[in-house]
């Protein structure tokens, strides 16, 4: 799309007003500077990990020999401990979800400008939430199967501790975000900060966290078919088992089975999440 | 003043509380009833997932444990007494967190760039049929639905051991997520400037160029860098299936049971997820102000 002659003037516009049609130099070039230095960036991290078409397009050959291996998806006679272990999965990621839940709730008053007048306090249950969320769910796991075992409980532990973290944070959020005049009616007609709390802050809350509570359910529940692979339980054991005995066929089963259950529960959760906080949207 | 308190007439009260305590009643048995369903719930999940509270305080002291022992180094002093001995790898690991972080930047990029070329694909107002966008959008939730950990785990068969699975990874999950993200966006924006573009005689690239990035831009480039942040604390992890970074180093440590080494991998990896928090977030800030002020 050229500019095309509108006017009957154009290059007697062109030369009067040029510095507003071109833009300022900083305009101009600013775009081809971070361009130029993402791709430059991009070409030394492809020098540095070693990227080559040497290693791409063979790989990408036997991909597809993979995915041609993977029709038709079969259980292989393995369905009845697939289903355990998929309860499994699913068990470890409501659990932990609802433990960090509960465990979250008191950290998130501690963590908020309007409940938590004590700055030092604030700032350390802040920085204990991003310590614990900066490692990462399955580093977790590995500590927990050094203190309960191998197994499924290891699991739940390690979804527990990585989600504190995520939700003190959501929830110190959302009582920050929350209208004042409901606390400070309650603390005029005498009620001490606690019951401007429980009936101030928590029934707006409320409504907010469990919807956030919700979506986390979801996304932990992908995150447990994951935790297996280290040895925490649940369905990820067997995917990583038939990858390394390269079962295709039943590996692409129990990647469908994972998508299956992620979609049932996604479903649930929101329409578990109308019918508690209604049409209204997540940051209200 | 008190007297100045209308006093409603006993009958009119009892009127009007009857309907209050009914409706009270009827909050509370459905609360009474959900937290029964999720009573219920908890014990069968805590059945299936092996829960043991009396293993659990059994072994909690070994929890503690673990975490002191971590700060301990081989001759028995405390790390903080001698950083030279606890950070003793620190060149190594200094390298193997500089790849993680390009690994993360090339999977956030790699996925971002797909990202944008699918993305209008799957929106109401952008896409060339519905079918198209049925296809588009199914595409886009297998790549985020897959964890890509399992992504990683047939691409470390697939491509060898080694970053390049990893970042292929990372790839593949950033694009489905940012394209479900992207879309949205381009839902939300202002069609007159597209409707411009395609009376002048624009073809539909041409009028995602000129009409739609324009104003998208900016929100493109915040949400690719939130990702970039998930990104980095997910390639921490991708040393454990052999596909690049420092999790491999982690990995052994946390196997060998070399206390001092993971606690400082560990201090490592936090330092540097809260670094690039923090830059990132000053970035997008700076992306997403000045778009409003103007």
């Amino acid at each position: 799309m050229t500019p095309s002659r509108i006017f009957s003037d154009h290059t007697g516009i062109k030369s009067r007003h040029g510095a507003l049609i071109r833009g300022s130099a900083r305009e101009r070039f600013l775009p081809f500077v971070v361009a130029g230095l993402l791709l430059a960036l991009a070409a030394f991290a492809m020098f540095r990990l070693e990227f080559s078409l040497g290693r791409l397009g063979p790989g990408i050959v036997q991909l597809g020999t993979f995915l041609g291996l993977m029709i038709p998806p079969s259980p292989g006679g393995h369905l009845a401990s697939l289903a355990k272990a998929l309860a499994e999965t699913v068990a470890i990621a409501f659990l932990g979800t609802l433990l960090a839940a509960v465990l979250a709730f008191p950290l998130g008053f501690l963590a908020a400008r309007n409940t938590m007048a004590n700055a030092v306090v604030r700032f350390m249950t802040r920085r204990f939430s991003d310590t614990i969320r900066g490692v990462d769910t399955l580093i977790w796991a590995l500590i927990w199967i050094n203190v309960v075992g191998l197994g499924p409980f290891a699991g739940v532990l390690a979804i527990m501790t990585s989600d504190i973290g995520s939700f003190s944070k959501l929830y110190s959020e959302a009582i920050e975000a929350i209208d004042r005049k409901g606390s400070e009616g309650v603390l005029s007609t005498g009620g001490s900060s606690l019951h401007a709390i429980r009936f101030g802050i928590v029934p707006q809350v409320m409504p907010v966290l469990i919807s956030q509570v919700l979506y986390y359910f979801e996304s932990n529940t992908r995150s447990a078919t994951i935790i297996g692979i280290v040895g925490a339980g649940g369905i990820g054991l067997h995917l990583a088992e038939m990858i390394r005995t390269y079962d295709w066929d039943k590996v692409a089963f129990i990647i469908l089975m994972i998508l299956v259950t992620v979609a049932i529960i996604d479903f649930l959760s929101s329409k578990l999440r109308l019918a508690i906080v209604g049409k209204r949207s997540l940051t209200s | 003043m008190a007297s100045a308190i209308p006093v409603l007439p006993d009958q009119r009260i009892a009127e009007l509380s009857a309907p209050y305590r009914e409706a009270l009643a009827a909050k509370r048995r459905t609360t009474l009833v959900g937290l029964l369903v999720l009573a219920v719930l908890t014990m069968a999940a805590a059945r299936v997932a092996e829960v043991d509270p009396g293993k659990f305080l059994a072994n909690i002291s070994r929890f503690t444990d673990y975490f002191g022992r971590l700060f301990y180094l081989d001759t028995g002093k405390l790390v903080f007494t001698d950083v030279a001995e606890w950070f003793w790898g620190f060149g190594k690991w200094a390298r193997h967190i500089v790849d993680t972080l390009l690994i993360a930047y090339l999977g956030t990029l790699l996925g971002a760039i797909f990202g944008f070329f699918l993305c209008f694909a799957a929106t109401v107002n952008m896409a060339v049929s519905p079918a198209q966008r049925f296809v588009a959008r199914r595409f886009l939730e297998f790549c985020r639905t897959v964890p890509e950990l399992v992504f990683a785990l047939i691409f470390v068969v697939a491509f060898g051991l080694g970053p390049v699975p990893g970042v292929l990874a990372i790839m593949i999950h950033t694009l489905g997520a940012l394209g479900k993200l992207f879309a949205e966006v381009v839902e939300n924006i202002d069609m007159k400037p597209v409707e411009g573009a395609i009376a002048a005689g624009a073809t539909r690239w041409q009028a995602i160029r000129y009409a739609v990035v324009p104003q998208v831009l900016p929100n493109f480039a915040s949400y690719a860098l939130l990702r970039f942040e998930i990104n980095v604390r997910g390639a921490s992890v991708m040393g454990f299936v052999g596909a690049g970074g420092i999790g491999a180093e982690l990995i052994e440590a946390i196997r060998k049971f070399y206390y001092s080494d993971v606690s400082a991998i560990l201090v490592l990896i936090i330092a540097t997820v809260m670094v690039i928090d923090v830059v990132t977030e000053r970035i997008r800030h700076g992306l997403i102000s000045p778009e409003h002020a103007r």
